[in-house]
């Protein structure tokens, strides 16, 4: 049975007199791929700036509810609370990896607060006591297992600065996944990939879906990466919804194509 | 060859104090992108301290009493390097570029000033501690020394920096602590408290400070208030030198300083040696502003 695992109810966002975001609602399924598209300026990025507390939306509300039922309100969370309580995780349009840091302790970051907790805030890593040995056996192999999912183990002592770009795409995709988090917001996660670096994106992306049941949130200008793993597509053109269904229903909805190719007055 | 030896040998030990120094500096530099100008009152504060412990604890056995003042000194100091970052940076956080400079000016006035009122202007003497040492060498009437004292210096220094550096590379909140560097939004994103990590790294740089504070009072047995002016300059050069923002390139820089100040004031003369370090530091910045082991800045578009 489908559960609401995002409810996006009439987020509007102004920034003085530009209304970037008008009255949007949408919900985002538990274990569904979530697509958001739109021309360039059609909000997009602004909802997912939203969501993870980069803005605060001027009208709206922001409603996460994990399987556990424990139910968060967004738009009133601080900005560190978002991924560390209600475990929303995100990544970025310009890649953002620690770059001089190799591509295992990128994903050692992520998990550093179980870690700080073992750890006694490194009191007891530093004399190598055996509880955060424990956790960190436990961190490294957590990593280890999404390096085998997006084809990383090879290259897991390089640094992520070294790494092509397709690979730093992937390696920031597993990053917030070390996160544990319920809900992932991709931005353009295709950006700037070739054919083949996208086609490894989609299996990482469905792999996930399938094993470990995240949602995902999706924003992509990348037909072919969007039509062929969304299970759902919300569209927006100038802040406002304009469809939402499958990908079939979107791709055949008038009003898409209108925003798409410019058609003159659909009315 | 002899007279050389010992240069070298007083260099060394020099150099080992501004590196200490130095590791301060690269590091708040590293994290939030300023000159902390108030570290080298950190480290004034560091040897006031190691004074007054010196002082309190004067009846213990010498090895245990050493123990005492050096962690007296560091949680005192730290504590100090803990309040400035709080009290005078924090708040200046995502203001003009130039505010949090003028701000660690005023911080060291301020700690000078603060420390000349309460300790008093006149220079604080201690009874030295530490005596003897090998005679490495003799040539004619010149015998080249090595003092106990020297290779305690040394010896304190490379194992402080080598567990620093090990802390920095293996732990967890090292490793927090070079995510911060790198991308500090990001880091928050991933739940990393980024207030926190900034605070540990002045915490920790003074901590440095305050090893490199006991050691100078040992060393030359008197301080002043005045004494972190000069040697928090010169460790700004080494940190400069070495690459502003490395950690190994502080630690080479304020032995390459040390060295340099020595082989300047045997060679040429004591009084220029200030003259020495400080060209150091204009050519630096002229033919290699990285630095000797720092990265080239890399205009962010």
């Amino acid at each position: 049975m489908k559960r609401a695992l995002l409810t996006v109810e009439h987020l509007t966002m102004r920034f003085g007199g530009l209304t970037a975001v008008d009255d949007v609602s949408f919900t985002a399924w538990d274990g569904e791929i979530t697509a958001i598209i739109g021309p360039n300026g059609a909000g997009k990025t602004t909802v997912f700036n939203c969501l993870t507390g980069f803005y605060q939306p001027t009208v709206g509300r922001l409603l996460l509810e994990r399987a556990d039922g424990e139910r968060f309100l967004l738009e009133r969370l601080e900005a560190y609370r978002i991924g560390r309580d209600a475990k929303v995780a995100r990544t970025f349009q310009n890649i953002r990896l620690f770059p001089r840091m190799t591509v295992l302790e990128n994903l050692l970051v992520a998990q550093h607060t179980s870690l700080m907790r073992a750890s006694w805030y490194s009191v007891a890593g530093l004399f190598g006591l055996a509880n955060y040995r424990h956790a960190e056996d436990a961190a490294i192999e957590k990593a280890r297992h999404y390096m085998e999912l997006a084809n990383l183990v090879e290259v897991a002592d390089w640094q992520a600065g070294n790494l092509p770009y397709g690979a730093q795409r992937r390696l920031e995709i597993i990053r917030a996944m070390c996160s544990d988090p319920v809900l992932l917001c991709l931005d353009e996660p295709a950006a700037g990939l070739n054919p083949r670096e996208s086609a490894e994106l989609n299996d990482l992306l469905l792999l996930l879906r399938a094993e470990k049941g995240v949602g995902i949130l999706l924003i992509e200008h990348d037909m072919s990466v969007v039509m062929r793993i969304s299970d759902h597509i919300v569209v927006l053109d100038y802040g406002k919804k304009i469809s939402d269904g499958t990908a079939e229903q979107v791709q055949n909805d008038p009003r898409v194509i209108a925003a798409y190719l410019g058609e003159e007055e659909v009315a | 060859m002899a007279y050389l030896l010992q240069q070298l040998i007083n260099g060394l030990t020099l150099g080992s104090i501004y590196g200490l120094i130095a590791i301060g500096y690269t590091m708040v530099y590293g994290i939030i992108g300023m000159i902390n100008f108030a570290h080298g009152e950190i480290y004034m504060i560091g040897a006031f301290v190691a004074v007054i412990a010196f002082t309190a604890f004067s009846n213990l056995p010498l090895v245990v009493a050493i123990m005492l003042v050096l962690l007296f000194s560091m949680v005192i100091t730290a504590a100090y390097g803990w309040t400035v970052e709080r009290v005078a940076y924090r708040p200046l956080r995502g203001s003009f570029r130039l505010a949090p400079l003028i701000s660690a000016i005023g911080m060291s006035i301020f700690l000078q000033n603060y420390v000349q009122l309460l300790q008093g202007a006149r220079n604080k003497p201690v009874p030295p501690m530490i005596q003897g040492g090998f005679t490495v060498m003799q040539e004619g009437t010149f015998t080249v020394q090595l003092s106990y004292l020297q290779i305690m210096i040394v010896v304190t220094t490379l194992v402080l920096m080598a567990g620093f550096t090990h802390f920095i590379n293996t732990t967890s909140l090292g490793r927090q602590q070079r995510a911060c560097e790198q991308d500090k939004t990001m880091a928050a994103l991933l739940g990393v408290n980024v207030d926190r990590t900034v605070s540990l790294t002045f915490v920790l740089g003074a901590g440095l400070a305050a090893v490199a504070g006991v050691m100078v009072t040992l060393y030359y047995g008197v301080v002043d208030f005045y004494l972190g002016f000069l040697a928090g300059l010169k460790a700004f050069t080494a940190a400069v030198l070495g690459g502003i923002g490395s950690l190994p390139g502080a630690m080479l820089g304020g032995i390459l300083i040390g060295l340099i100040e020595a082989l300047w004031a045997g060679y040429f003369s004591s009084e220029w040696k200030d003259v020495a370090a400080f060209s150091i530091l204009v050519l630096v910045l002229i033919f290699r502003p990285q630095g000797l082991l720092g990265r080239p800045e890399v205009e962010k578009v």
